[in-house]
């Protein structure tokens, strides 16, 4: 059975925004880093996937649940970070470098 | 206090889905998440529209607790399994929460949601309404609860830990990297914290570590037994996390979870605030 995990959620607080939603308008690209993509099985969106962003030391700094569309967003800052994917369908990760503004990466997850 | 008495697996919540006096609880900031597919037979508890005063920044009151668990059809001595998403960040929450309130016998799911939904587990879309209870809670239990003048009394004296991440410890961020940054108060961490990111104390699927890996984190980041500890975040749901791990797991009796937090602390006058990596000079 699948599970999404979406809606609208108060961006206040601290659950995991709704992945596929536009920016907020309130974000601002010229000081907001974020990091956005989609995670793949094959070529497949995976939703539901639990996506994890690690510091440049490994260390968790944030994780956030994907989309029907396979989709998921951090608010960062410039830098080295791991993207690191757990679902149903397998494991991934993927290492990018940031700066401010809208940072695209794709995560592929394959069975271990 | 022994892991078994305040923690269930995934296994062990599957085979007690239908239990008689057992009442499974989704807290959740994001209420979708539930209404998307929940364990058979929970109910939901929305951590912000049930949890906290509609006006003033705390707790509802001891009254309205009552209201609100005798509404879900919650009994004084029914056990309460909680579980969520954000690895439990709110289960957390609410169980501390609960305990604050007297309640008996509360547990938290190991891995919360997040496993559940990984291993493929049961989640059903169903309605759950339990009968009406007549829940009494108890006063609030302020052994647990740490306020802002005890926290600043507890700079250079006491354990002070700050669970949030590396980055918002240090004043390069000012909330965790899933929400927008944008916030009003300073930066930085309470002098003399230690940092021990709540996420040392779980496993990449969210079940907690064992109480020896527990035992072993606290003790290499510098926590002194002899002391009393404060716990912090950002809001206080992170801070549970960290109060469940010493307080209920490796049965550490005098912690207080700090629930003004971060947003509490960051935005006093006058106080002292350190930046950077270092605990810093209280």
């Amino acid at each position: 059975m699948t599970t999404e995990i979406s809606g609208t959620t108060d961006i206040s607080g601290c659950g995991a925004p709704e992945q596929s939603a536009p920016l907020p308008a309130s974000v601002d690209l010229e000081k907001e880093t974020v990091i956005t993509g989609v995670v793949r099985a094959g070529d497949e969106p995976v939703s539901g996937a639990y996506v994890r962003l690690l510091d440049a030391s490994g260390e968790f700094t944030a994780e956030v649940v994907t989309s029907a569309a396979g989709q998921f967003r951090f608010f960062a800052a410039p830098g080295n970070w791991t993207l690191r994917a757990l679902s149903r369908s397998g494991n991934g990760d993927a290492t990018v470098s940031v700066d401010r503004g809208l940072n695209e990466v794709a995560v592929t997850v394959a069975a271990a | 206090m022994s892991r078994d008495s305040v923690l269930v697996t995934a296994d062990w919540a599957e085979q007690n889905l239908e239990s008689p006096r057992v009442v499974f609880v989704e807290v959740d900031e994001d209420t979708t998440a539930y209404d998307g597919g929940h364990l058979p037979g929970a109910v939901k508890l929305d951590w912000k529209k049930d949890l906290q005063d509609p006006v003033r920044r705390d707790f509802v009151n001891k009254q309205q607790f009552e209201a609100l668990l005798s509404t879900r059809g919650i009994a004084n001595d029914d056990t309460v399994v909680l579980y969520g998403g954000n690895n439990n960040w709110f289960a957390a929450y609410a169980y501390w929460y609960f305990k604050l309130y007297g309640h008996r016998d509360v547990k938290l799911l190991d891995g919360g949601r997040k496993k559940w939904e990984l291993d493929n587990r049961t989640l059903v879309k169903d309605e759950v309404s339990r009968p009406a209870t007549s829940y009494t809670a108890q006063e609030q239990d302020t052994s647990i609860r740490a306020y802002r003048d005890e926290v600043v009394a507890a700079i250079a004296t006491q354990n002070l830990v700050d669970v949030r991440s590396p980055d918002e410890y240090a004043g390069r961020l000012l909330a965790p990297a899933h929400l927008p940054q944008e916030q009003a108060q300073r930066a930085g961490h309470i002098p003399t914290a230690i940092s021990v990111p709540w996420s040392k104390a779980a496993n990449e699927d969210g079940t907690f570590k064992s109480d020896d890996d527990l035992r072993a984190l606290y003790a290499a980041a510098g926590l002194d037994d002899s002391k009393d500890t404060i716990a912090y975040c950002r809001i206080g749901e992170r801070s549970s996390h960290t109060w469940f791990a010493l307080h209920e797991l490796l049965g550490q009796e005098r912690v207080k979870n700090y629930d003004g937090s971060w947003t509490e602390y960051g935005s006093l006058v006058g106080v002292p605030v350190a930046l950077g990596d270092e605990p810093g000079e209280g």
